[in-house]
C-alpha cells in the first residue's frame, strides 16, 4: 500500500486557501494536517507493527481433485481466520496464497519458485498428489523454506527426499494399511489384492503385505492394473478364481470409486469383503451409498469423530459457521490441520525465524481437530490417530453427509510408522 | 489357468471391444469421409454420457437418456462441423485436427463448469442390474445388454451405408469428393450429416458406458488413445475394420490381463505403432489415403 | 542525370529486411528484458525453455511443413537424461547437458526414421503412438526415472562458468544463464534457417513433389530436420531440468506435445520468433486466468480456436504480414 500523500501536507496550500474563504476554519485545518500526518505516518506504523506473515498454499484447484483442493482452501482459510481472530501471530496478521498448481509436478515447481522469490512466503502447505508434494519438497529444501506436506506418501518420509524443513502432516499409506488390516485380517483370512501400478500403490501393497504376515493371514494373488484404467471387467474373473475372502483394492481417487463399482457389477460383494486403504468422502459422493456399502477403509478424518472428540467439534462448529452448515472432508481437514499445526509453532516461536520455528514444530503437541498429534523427530511425520470406517448403507444414514460408521480408531503411536533406521534416518 | 478362466477372460475382451468399437466407429467415419481427425471425439463421448445422465434425471428412465442424447449431441456435432469445421476444408488438412484438439479442452472445461468437477452417481438402470451365470463364469447382465446394443447399431450403421441411397454417396464421397460435386450432390450437407452421425455414435457409447464407469469429466480422455489404436489398427474410414479392431483390440487388452495386467496400456500403443509403420492403413483400410 | 556509384550504395534497405538479417541479436535483446515484464523469473525462464522448444518444434512444423504431435518424447528425453546424469552419475554439468541433448536427438533419429516413411495424418498419429510408447517405458522404468513420483535429486545451485561463480538459486542468475545457452541455440537455429538447408525444407513444405522433382533427397532432408528439431527440444529439456530441480512425468504425455503445438501456433508457426511469442503468450495467459478462474482451459481453449479459425499465423506471423502488406 502506498500511501503518496505529499500534496496533502497541509502547509502553504491550505493557509493560502484559508485566507481567501471564510469557511475554512482553524479547526478544519488541523484536522486536514494531522490527517495528513497519520496518513504519511502510516507506511511506519505497519511496519513497526510487523509484515504480514504469508503462507503459500499450492492445491490442485483444476484437474480431477478440484473438489478436494476447494475443500482444502476452505478449512486452510478457516485456520488462518482463527489465528487472525486472536490477534494474529505476535501482533502480524496471517496471510493464506492460494494457488493453483494443476495436480501437474512441473506447474507445482514452477508455482513454488513464484512463492518464494516473488511473493516471499514464510512457508508453504500443501500438495495432494505425492509427484506434486515431492515436487515442491525438491524447491523448499534447496532454498530452507519450511513446508507442510498434505499428501498421503511413504516416499516423503524415506531419506532420499528428507528435509529438516519438510513436515509431514498427512497420514502416510503404511499408517492406513497397517490399521486397516489389523481391523479386517484375521488368522487365516485369504486376501486378493487388486492394485494401480504406480508408486503409491505399490506402497499400499507393501503395507497391506506386511500387516497380512504379522496378522497371519493369507495372500491368495496379486493383479496390478494401469493407472488410471477406466475398466476392471477384465480383472474380475481372475479375482475371483482366487476365491478370497478379502479383495483389497489398492488404488485412489477415480480409480478406486471405478473398481468398487465395477467389482459391485460383478456381484463380488456377495462373496467377499471388499476393503481399501482410504476411503474418500468425495468418491463415496459421486458413486452413490448403493457401491459403496459395506466397504471399509482407513481416513485421517470424519467429521462424525465429533461425537467423541471435543477438538473434533470445536472445528466442526467453526467450519459449519464459516461455510453455511456444510461439515469437512478428511482431504479438507488436512488443510486445516496443515495450516493450524504450523501457525502453532510460529506462535511458540514468536514469529518467523526459521530455526525457531523448525524447532518449535519438532517439539509441538497439538490436538486440533481429531485428537493428540505431534511430529516424529527423525522423520517429521505427523504422529496421529488413523481412523477405520464402513460406508453406510442408505437405509443408515441419519443425514445427508452421514456416510460412514466409525468401526476403530487407531491410537497416535509411533509404533504404527516405520521405525526411524528402516528409512534410512538417525533416529 | 483352466479353460473356462480363459474363456471367461476372452468374453470379457469382447465385451470391452463393444464400447470401443462404438467409438473408434465414429472416429473412423468422420475421418474416412471428411478427412478429419477429430481430436475433440473423446470430450464427446465424456459430453453424451453427461447429456444422458441429465436427460435421464429429468425423465427418471434411462431409456429416454439412450434415446435423446446421442440425437442431442449428434446435433450439437452438426452445428460444431458446420460453423467451425467447414471453414478449415480450403485450408490445410491439418487445421481441422488442431481446432477439435483445442475444442477438446473446451468442451472438458465447460462441462466442469456445468456440472462441477466431482463425478456423478449414475446407477445402473434396475431393469438390467445384477449378473447373469454364463455357465462359464458369472457376467454383468448390463454389460450383455450393451454389447447387444452395440450389435444392434452395427447392423443398422452397415445397413444404412450398404443399402440405401444416402449410404451410397457417403461412401462414394468417401473415394472421390470432387466427382461428386460434379454430378451435382451437395457434398458439405452429406459431410455434415455424416460428422453428426459419427459424434452421435461416440455420444451413444457414452451414456452405454456411463452406468459401468464414473462420469465424470475426464472420462474422454483414455477413450480417446483407446480409439485412435482402434481406428489406426482397423484402418481409418473402414466399418469392418473398426468392428474388427475393436474386437481385437479389447481381447489383446483382456488376455494380457491375465499375464502382466500393468502392461496393457504399453501394448496398446505399442501394435498402433507396429500397425502404423508396416501397413498405415491399417488392416482394412484403404492404402493412398497414407 | 548522373547515376552514381554512391546514390545506390546510399539507398536504404526496408526495415523488415534489415531487421530479419539482425533476428538472433534482436530476439536476445528481447529475451533479455523478459524478466522485468513479467510477474516473476520463474516464469521468464518458463517462457524460455517452452519458447525454445516451440523454436525446436518450429522448424519441423512451421518450417517443414509436419505436423509431428510427439515432440514431447524429446523435450522430456532430454530432461531425464540430464537428471539422471546429474543425480545418479555425478556428471558435471555440460557432460549433463551434452548427454541429455544427444540422447534426445538420438531418440528423434530413432522415431524420425520410423515415422518419415508415413505421410499426413498417418504422420501425426505415429508420432502421438510412439511419443506414448516413450511415456509408458519412463513410467515402467521407475528406479531410474522416479516414475509417478518424477524425478528428484540432482539440484544444481552454483554453477563455476569459466572462472565465474554462479549462484544457480537466485532467480535473476539463473535467468540469464540460460538465456545464454537459449540464445547460442536460437543462433544455431538461425544459421540452419539462413542455409542452403533451410531452403530446401521450405521448399518442401510447399510442394512436395516438386521439390523431388528437382531432384532433392526428401526422405534424407526430412530426417535431418526431424533429427535436429529433436536435439533442440533436447536442449529445452535439460535447462528445464536445471531449472526446476525436477522433471516431472507429464513433460512426456501427449499434452505437453499438445501444449507445444499450441504455443506455435499461436505464435506464428514458419516465423523465426513466432514461437518465443506464443510460449509468452500462452503461459502468461495461463498464470493470468488462473488467478482468477480455475476454469483458466476453457479461455486458453477458446482462444486457440479462434487463433485456428481467424488468426492461422498466429501473433507473430499476422503482424510480420501485416507489416510487409503495407
Amino acid at each position: 500500500m502506498n500511501n503518496d500523500k505529499k500534496t496533502e501536507d497541509g502547509g502553504d496550500e491550505m493557509m493560502s486557501s484559508k485566507q481567501g474563504n471564510s469557511g475554512t476554519s482553524r479547526r478544519d485545518v488541523l484536522a486536514g494536517l494531522s490527517a495528513g500526518t497519520a496518513l504519511l505516518a502510516m507506511p511506519w506504523v505497519a511496519r513497526a507493527q510487523g509484515e504480514t506473515i504469508r503462507i503459500g498454499f499450492p492445491t490442485p484447484l483444476t484437474g480431477p481433485f478440484a473438489a478436494e483442493a476447494k475443500d482444502q482452501v476452505k478449512s486452510a482459510e478457516l485456520a488462518v481466520k482463527l489465528v487472525n481472530d486472536k490477534g494474529g501471530i505476535a501482533g502480524r496478521k496471517v496471510e493464506l496464497l492460494v494457488r493453483d498448481d494443476k495436480l501437474n509436478a512441473g506447474e507445482a515447481a514452477t508455482r513454488t519458485l513464484e512463492l518464494i522469490e516473488k511473493d516471499k512466503v514464510h512457508a508453504i502447505v500443501g500438495a495432494l498428489s505425492s509427484a506434486v508434494q515431492l515436487a515442491v519438497n525438491e524447491v523448499t529444501r534447496a532454498r530452507g523454506v519450511i513446508y507442510v506436506s498434505i499428501s498421503q506418501s511413504d516416499t516423503i518420509n524415506e531419506v532420499k527426499d528428507f528435509s529438516r524443513f519438510t513436515f509431514h502432516e498427512a497420514l502416510n499409506p503404511h499408517m492406513t494399511t497397517a490399521a486397516v488390516a489389523k481391523h479386517t485380517f484375521k488368522q487365516g483370512t485369504k486376501v486378493a489384492y487388486l492394485v494401480a501400478d504406480y508408486a503409491y500403490g505399490h506402497e499400499m501393497l507393501r503395507g497391506f503385505k506386511r500387516a497380512e504376515a504379522a496378522l497371519g493371514a493369507t495372500g491368495v494373488g496379486e493383479i496390478l492394473h494401469p493407472f488410471g484404467a477406466a475398466d476392471y471387467s477384465t480383472f474380475m474373473p481372475r479375482l475371483r478364481s482366487m476365491r478370497p475372502d478379502i479383495l483389497c483394492i489398492c488404488n485412489f481417487g477415480r480409480d478406486q470409486a471405478n473398481a468398487i463399482k465395477q467389482a459391485v457389477d460383478f456381484g463380488m460383494k456377495q462373496q467377499m469383503q471388499i476393503v481399501v486403504p482410504v476411503l474418500l468422502h468425495n468418491q463415496r459422493l459421486a458413486i452413490g451409498p448403493e457401491a459403496f456399502e459395506g466397504v471399509i477403509g482407513g481416513a485421517n478424518y470424519y467429521w462424525g469423530l465429533e461425537e467423541s472428540i471435543p477438538s473434533a467439534r470445536a472445528f466442526n462448529d467453526a467450519f459449519r459457521a464459516a461455510n453455511g452448515g456444510a461439515v469437512p472432508t478428511d482431504y479438507g481437514a488436512y488443510g486445516f490441520t496443515g495450516v493450524y499445526s504450523l501457525l502453532l509453532a510460529m506462535e511458540k516461536a514468536g514469529g518467523t525465524d526459521t530455526d525457531k520455528v523448525i524447532a518449535a514444530l519438532e517439539e509441538l503437541q497439538y490436538d486440533i481437530a481429531k485428537g493428540p498429534q505431534h511430529y516424529r523427530k527423525c522423520d517429521h511425520q505427523s504422529v496421529q490417530s488413523v481412523l477405520v470406517l464402513e460406508s453406510k448403507k442408505k437405509a443408515d444414514m441419519g443425514g445427508e453427509a452421514d456416510f460412514f460408521r466409525v468401526v476403530a480408531t487407531e491410537p497416535a503411536s509411533e509404533s504404527i510408522l516405520r521405525s526411524c533406521s528402516e528409512l534410512g534416518l538417525p533416529a | 489357468m483352466d479353460a473356462e478362466l480363459v474363456a471367461m477372460q476372452l468374453f470379457s475382451g469382447v465385451a470391452l471391444g463393444a464400447i470401443l468399437i462404438m467409438v473408434a466407429l465414429g472416429l473412423s467415419i468422420i475421418f474416412g469421409m471428411l478427412g478429419v481427425v477429430n481430436f475433440a471425439h473423446g470430450a464427446l463421448f465424456m459430453v453424451g454420457a453427461y447429456a444422458g445422465l441429465w436427460v435421464a434425471s429429468l425423465t427418471g428412465s434411462f431409456w429416454w437418456g439412450l434415446l435423446v442424447a446421442p440425437v442431442a449431441i449428434g446435433l450439437f456435432g452438426m452445428a460444431i462441423e458446420r460453423v467451425l469445421i467447414r471453414p478449415l476444408y480450403r485450408r490445410s488438412v491439418d487445421d481441422p485436427l488442431l481446432l477439435t484438439f483445442g475444442l477438446g479442452y473446451v468442451l472438458v472445461e465447460a462441462v466442469r463448469i456445468l456440472f462441477g468437477s466431482d463425478g456423478i452417481p449414475f446407477p445402473t438402470p434396475p431393469e438390467l442390474a445384477g449378473v447373469a451365470d454364463l455357465g462359464i463364469g458369472f457376467f454383468p447382465i448390463y454389460r450383455l445388454f450393451v454389447v447387444g446394443v452395440v450389435a444392434a447399431v452395427l447392423i443398422l450403421v452397415w445397413l444404412c451405408l450398404e443399402k440405401t441411397r444416402f449410404g451410397l454417396i457417403v461412401r462414394a464421397g468417401a473415394r472421390d469428393p470432387l466427382i461428386m460435386r460434379v454430378l451435382g450432390v451437395d457434398i458439405a450437407r452429406v459431410w455434415l450429416l455424416v460428422f453428426g452421425l459419427g459424434v452421435g455414435l461416440t455420444a451413444l457409447g457414452g451414456v452405454l458406458a456411463a452406468p459401468m464407469r464414473n462420469v465424470n469429466p475426464e472420462m474422454g480422455s483414455l477413450v480417446l488413445a483407446e480409439a485412435f489404436v482402434v481406428t489406426v489398427i482397423g484402418g481409418m474410414g473402414s466399418l469392418v475394420g473398426a468392428v474388427v479392431a475393436g474386437l481385437l483390440v479389447g481381447v489383446a487388452i483382456s488376455m494380457t490381463a491375465l499375464f502382466a495386467p500393468e502392461m496393457a496400456t504399453i501394448v496398446m500403443f505399442a501394435l498402433m505403432a507396429l500397425v502404423l509403420l508396416v501397413r498405415p492403413q491399417g488392416l482394412f483400410g484403404k492404402p493412398g489415403r497414407a | 542525370m548522373t547515376l552514381s556509384a554512391q546514390s545506390l550504395d546510399a539507398a536504404p534497405r526496408p526495415l523488415r529486411a534489415r531487421l530479419a538479417a539482425r533476428r538472433v541479436p534482436l530476439s536476445i535483446l528481447a529475451l533479455s528484458l523478459l524478466p522485468w515484464i513479467l510477474p516473476s523469473e520463474a516464469l521468464a525462464v518458463n517462457v524460455l525453455v517452452y519458447g525454445l522448444v516451440a523454436v525446436g518444434y518450429n522448424l519441423l512444423f512451421g518450417y517443414t511443413g509436419l505436423l509431428s504431435f510427439g515432440h514431447a518424447a524429446f523435450f522430456g528425453t532430454g530432461a531425464y537424461v540430464t537428471g539422471i546424469a546429474i543425480g545418479r552419475f555425478d556428471a558435471p554439468l555440460f557432460a549433463a547437458l551434452a548427454f541429455g541433448v544427444a540422447a534426445g536427438g538420438a531418440l528423434a533419429f530413432v522415431i524420425g526414421l520410423l515415422s518419415i516413411r508415413t505421410r499426413g495424418i498417418y504422420f501425426s498419429m505415429v508420432t502421438l503412438a510412439l511419443s506414448q510408447l516413450v511415456y509408458y517405458i519412463a513410467l515402467q522404468a521407475s528406479s531410474w526415472t522416479g516414475g509417478e513420483n518424477g524425478l528428484r535429486g540432482f539440484t544444481v545451485s552454483e554453477l563455476n562458468l569459466f572462472g565465474w561463480t554462479v549462484d544457480f538459486l537466485d532467480p535473476v542468475e539463473k535467468y540469464y544463464v540460460i538465456m545464454a545457452f537459449t540464445a547460442a541455440a536460437l543462433w544455431f537455429v538461425s544459421r540452419i534457417l539462413n542455409s542452403p538447408f533451410g531452403s530446401v525444407i521450405e521448399a518442401i513444405r510447399e510442394n512436395e513433389t516438386r521439390a523431388r522433382a528437382c531432384g532433392y533427397d526428401v526422405e534424407r532432408t526430412k530426417l535431418i530436420s526431424f533429427t535436429l528439431s529433436g536435439l533442440i527440444c533436447a536442449l529445452a529439456g535439460t535447462l528445464f531440468a536445471l531449472h526446476l530441480a525436477i522433471v516431472p512425468l507429464d513433460i512426456l504425455h501427449y499434452h505437453t506435445s499438445g501444449m507445444i503445438v499450441m504455443m506455435t501456433l499461436l505464435g506464428g508457426a514458419g516465423s523465426f520468433f513466432g514461437p518465443f511469442v506464443g510460449a509468452f503468450a500462452f503461459l502468461l495467459m495461463e498464470d493470468v486466468v488462473s488467478l482468477w478462474t480455475p476454469h483458466w482451459q476453457i479461455v486458453v481453449g477458446s482462444v486457440f480456436i479462434l487463433f485456428v479459425l481467424f488468426l492461422p499465423k498466429g501473433i507473430w506471423g499476422t503482424l510480420m504480414a501485416w507489416r510487409a502488406g503495407r
